[in-house]
């Protein structure tokens, strides 16, 4: 029989810090922390290198969109320290449940570029093998993810594995019923599950503030019984640090738990957005001055740690990445129309096949006219 | 053999999915120490434990979000949305994720769950209790959608539906849950995607599925005290379509209605008769009508015996079949025998 209980049978979580959890302040120096401890340099190189490499990633990636090679590219210029800091601090066995905006994420996971831009190409709807990567697709639909991180994590810990899962998702989509419920399936069952929530400030032209009136959007997580962690989302190290930490909570069964890293979309929502519309260049100007990759060279730099051999080193290996990108991305192979019907069903339906005859020629009297 | 009820089989089948495969998870609301408000699930976390059935929070977005994960994981959720109306929320997940996962992946990952809706009226629910929601998921590529009508086919559906690579959107006729009939643990009966004849006659088809098939046979039986021979079809899978079966009887009586509880409006049967006017239309010697419910919402149960269509409704479509274009009475079949048609009619 079950049982209820006349008053609440556990405490309440802490309640989220207002001031964002800091380990390097804007202009590189360090930050005292009583909880999180700075990642060591090593970490701390990993960090910036792949900072460098993604945002070259992302820069090339733009300027792909801008040439037409993409349908549409949503930009993370100004957010590879969460980008960066929150794959990092995952373990390869954690799955990661990534949005549209998470393309660098990928990348720093080690999906092929090329694959990670299938869906911003337009040539299929995903471009890598989830199961390889531990990476699902990216998804476009807000929020939506966040229950099938729920859901693999509960399943992963009932079969005995101690993996995590890391949902990525936008202030936006806080707002959306699928974050509530996904936080709430999550708490209830003790899933293994980190909602990396990047507040970058914008959802499309929507300031956070109209999505939410919580003091920060971890505390949130307080209402469904989780932890919820506020931190700096420009700061590598404190996102690497917080992030860790919450995963290493999350599979030893302390619960999941919410991490909002406040960062900011220094570029439009995607390349067809008209930001003047909605939001000040000064306004993006203030952030430019709290750049991630900034920061961090700042603090390698001071404490002697990387030398212009070290940074040229990690730029050259994002031109080298960009170069191979250019040259793959500008393959011209049609993709084949044949696959429409490949995978609707595990089996081909009487339908299908039909269809699949049908539109076969179509394309054969079309060439036959060109 | 025992005479078992439509949900005792569905019991069956989800006990003997949980005890041949440990991949094999229920859960929903109330599914557990409950057994379901149907107790289509009674006795299964007795027997299995919680981490096999178990009740989940009240939000069916999230138990259809996390069944996706699940079976992301290599589980086969089977997952229960306690009234068809109660699936709206869920909408989004099935329609965007568990329907286009496999196709989204290229195939790489495949998404075997099953979506258990107990739905269709005729219970005396209040309002959201009596929703025929199949045409929603049917529309939709990506699933398979199955309703079964007889308790055999609840066992074996049930049963291929957990085993299916595909998700399946397992749509129960709840007014038959009490039905009973012979159920044998173990045997299929036709495959779940295969329409099959339930009635054989030289007519007309009624082509049903779910709670009509049982009113499709009682006016086949009223029908034949009139002479008129009437062939029923259940087509058990509504996607995809057993084109093939149906086509088969068409062809062999001439005239079609299909019915089902749903508004007719832009229902399912819309597409059942496009598709037999398509495949058929050199044999038919009337347009394929459709008996179903009227275009309203669903009405509150003291007016739902005037929505559901019943034997009567079914008759008179029937009548309406322009039989005066035959030589003889219904019940001897003309024009298949090579009889000519009167030539007014021939071109019309
Ligand atoms: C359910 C849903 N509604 C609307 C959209 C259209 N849309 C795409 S991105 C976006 C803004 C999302 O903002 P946020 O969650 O803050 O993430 P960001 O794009 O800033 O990374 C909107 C409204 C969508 N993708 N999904």
């Amino acid at each position: 029989m079950e049982r209820t209980d006349d008053r609440p049978d556990q405490a309440s979580p802490p309640l989220p810090s207002l001031e964002p959890i800091r380990l390097v302040d804007q202009r590189g120096r360090r930050v005292d922390d009583p909880v999180h401890h700075s990642p060591d340099h090593a970490v701390l190189l990993r960090l910036l290198r792949g900072m460098v490499v993604g945002r070259r990633f992302d820069r090339q990636a733009g300027a792909l969109a801008r040439q037409g090679r993409l349908a549409v590219y949503p930009s993370s210029f100004g957010q590879e320290a969460c980008q960066v800091g929150g794959v990092l601090a995952m373990r390869a066995d954690d799955w990661l449940f990534p949005t549209y905006r998470d393309s660098v994420a990928l990348v720093t996971r080690g999906v092929d570029p090329v694959g990670v831009l299938t869906l911003l190409r337009g040539d299929w709807h995903s471009g890598y093998d989830p199961n390889r990567y531990r990476c699902a697709p990216q998804c476009t639909p807000l929020a939506t993810n966040a229950p099938h991180a729920v859901g693999l994590a509960h399943a992963a810990r009932r079969a005995g594995s101690d993996l995590a899962a890391l949902v990525m998702m936008g202030d936006g989509a806080t707002s959306e019923g699928d974050a509530h419920e996904a936080y709430n399936f999550a708490a209830v069952w003790n899933a293994p599950v980190v909602f990396l929530v990047q507040n970058n400030q914008w959802a499309i032209s929507v300031p956070v503030r109209k999505q939410s009136r919580a003091p920060t959007l971890a505390h949130k997580a307080i209402g469904y019984g989780m932890r919820g962690h506020h931190v700096d989302g420009n700061d590598a190290a404190a996102v690497y640090a917080v992030v860790s930490r919450a995963l290493a909570d999350a599979r030893a069964g302390r619960g999941p738990a919410i991490v909002e890293a406040r960062t900011y979309r220094m570029d439009p929502h995607t390349n067809s957005d008209a930001p003047q519309r909605y939001r000040d260049d000064a306004e993006v100007e203030r952030w430019r001055a709290r750049d991630p990759v900034d920061r961090l060279t700042a603090l390698l730099r001071a404490e002697g740690r990387l030398d212009d051999a070290a940074l040229a080193g990690f730029t050259q290996e994002g031109e080298e990445l960009a170069a191979d990108l250019r040259e793959r991305m500008a393959d011209e192979d049609a993709p084949d129309p044949d696959e429409l019907f490949a995978h609707v069903l595990a089996a081909p339906t009487a339908q299908l096949t039909e269809q699949r005859a049908a539109l076969r020629d179509e394309v054969r009297k079309e060439a036959g006219h060109g | 053999m025992a005479e078992t009820t439509m949900a005792q089989a569905l019991n069956l089948a989800l006990r003997d999915a949980l005890a041949e495969d440990p991949s094999v998870v229920v859960y929903g609301e109330d599914v557990g120490p409950l057994g379901g408000v149907f107790r289509v699930t009674d006795g299964l976390t007795a027997e299995f434990g919680e981490d096999r059935c178990f009740d989940s929070p009240l939000a069916e977005a999230g138990i259809v979000g996390t069944a996706v994960g699940m079976a992301m994981y290599g589980l086969r959720p089977v997952v229960e949305m306690q009234f068809d109306a109660f699936g709206y929320p869920a909408f989004e997940q099935v329609v965007s994720h568990v329907a286009k996962t496999r196709n989204r992946t290229r195939g790489r990952v495949s998404l075997p769950m099953v979506i258990r809706v107990p739905y269709g009226g005729g219970i005396g629910g209040v309002e959201h209790h009596s929703d025929s929601s199949e045409a929603y998921y049917a529309h939709t590529p990506g699933l398979r959608v199955v309703t079964p009508s007889t308790p055999a086919d609840a066992y074996s559906m049930l049963r291929e539906a957990v085993e299916s690579p595909d998700p399946v959107v397992f749509l129960e006729p709840k007014r038959r849950y009490w039905t009973k009939g012979e159920v044998e643990r173990g045997t299929r009966t036709e495959p779940m995607d295969r329409a099959v004849v339930r009635r054989r006659g030289s007519d007309v088809t009624l082509i049903a599925y779910g709670p009509t098939v049982a009113t499709a046979l009682e006016t086949a039986e009223a029908a034949a005290a009139e002479g008129v021979g009437v062939e029923v079809v259940d087509l058990r899978g509504l996607s995809p379509f057993d084109d093939a079966t149906v086509a088969d009887s068409v062809r062999g009586t001439g005239r079609a209605v299909v019915v089902h509880e749903a508004p007719v409006f832009g229902g399912y049967g819309a597409e059942v008769a496009a598709r037999v006017t398509e495949r058929c239309f050199h044999y038919l010697e009337a347009p394929v009508l459709r008996v179903g419910g009227f275009d309203i919402p669903y009405p509150p149960p003291r007016l739902e015996e005037h929505h559901l269509p019943g034997v009567d409704r079914i008759l008179d479509a029937i009548a309406r079949l322009q039989w005066e274009s035959r030589w003889v009475s219904p019940g001897a079949r003309a024009g298949a025998a090579g009889e000519p048609l009167p030539v007014a009619e021939v071109g019309a």
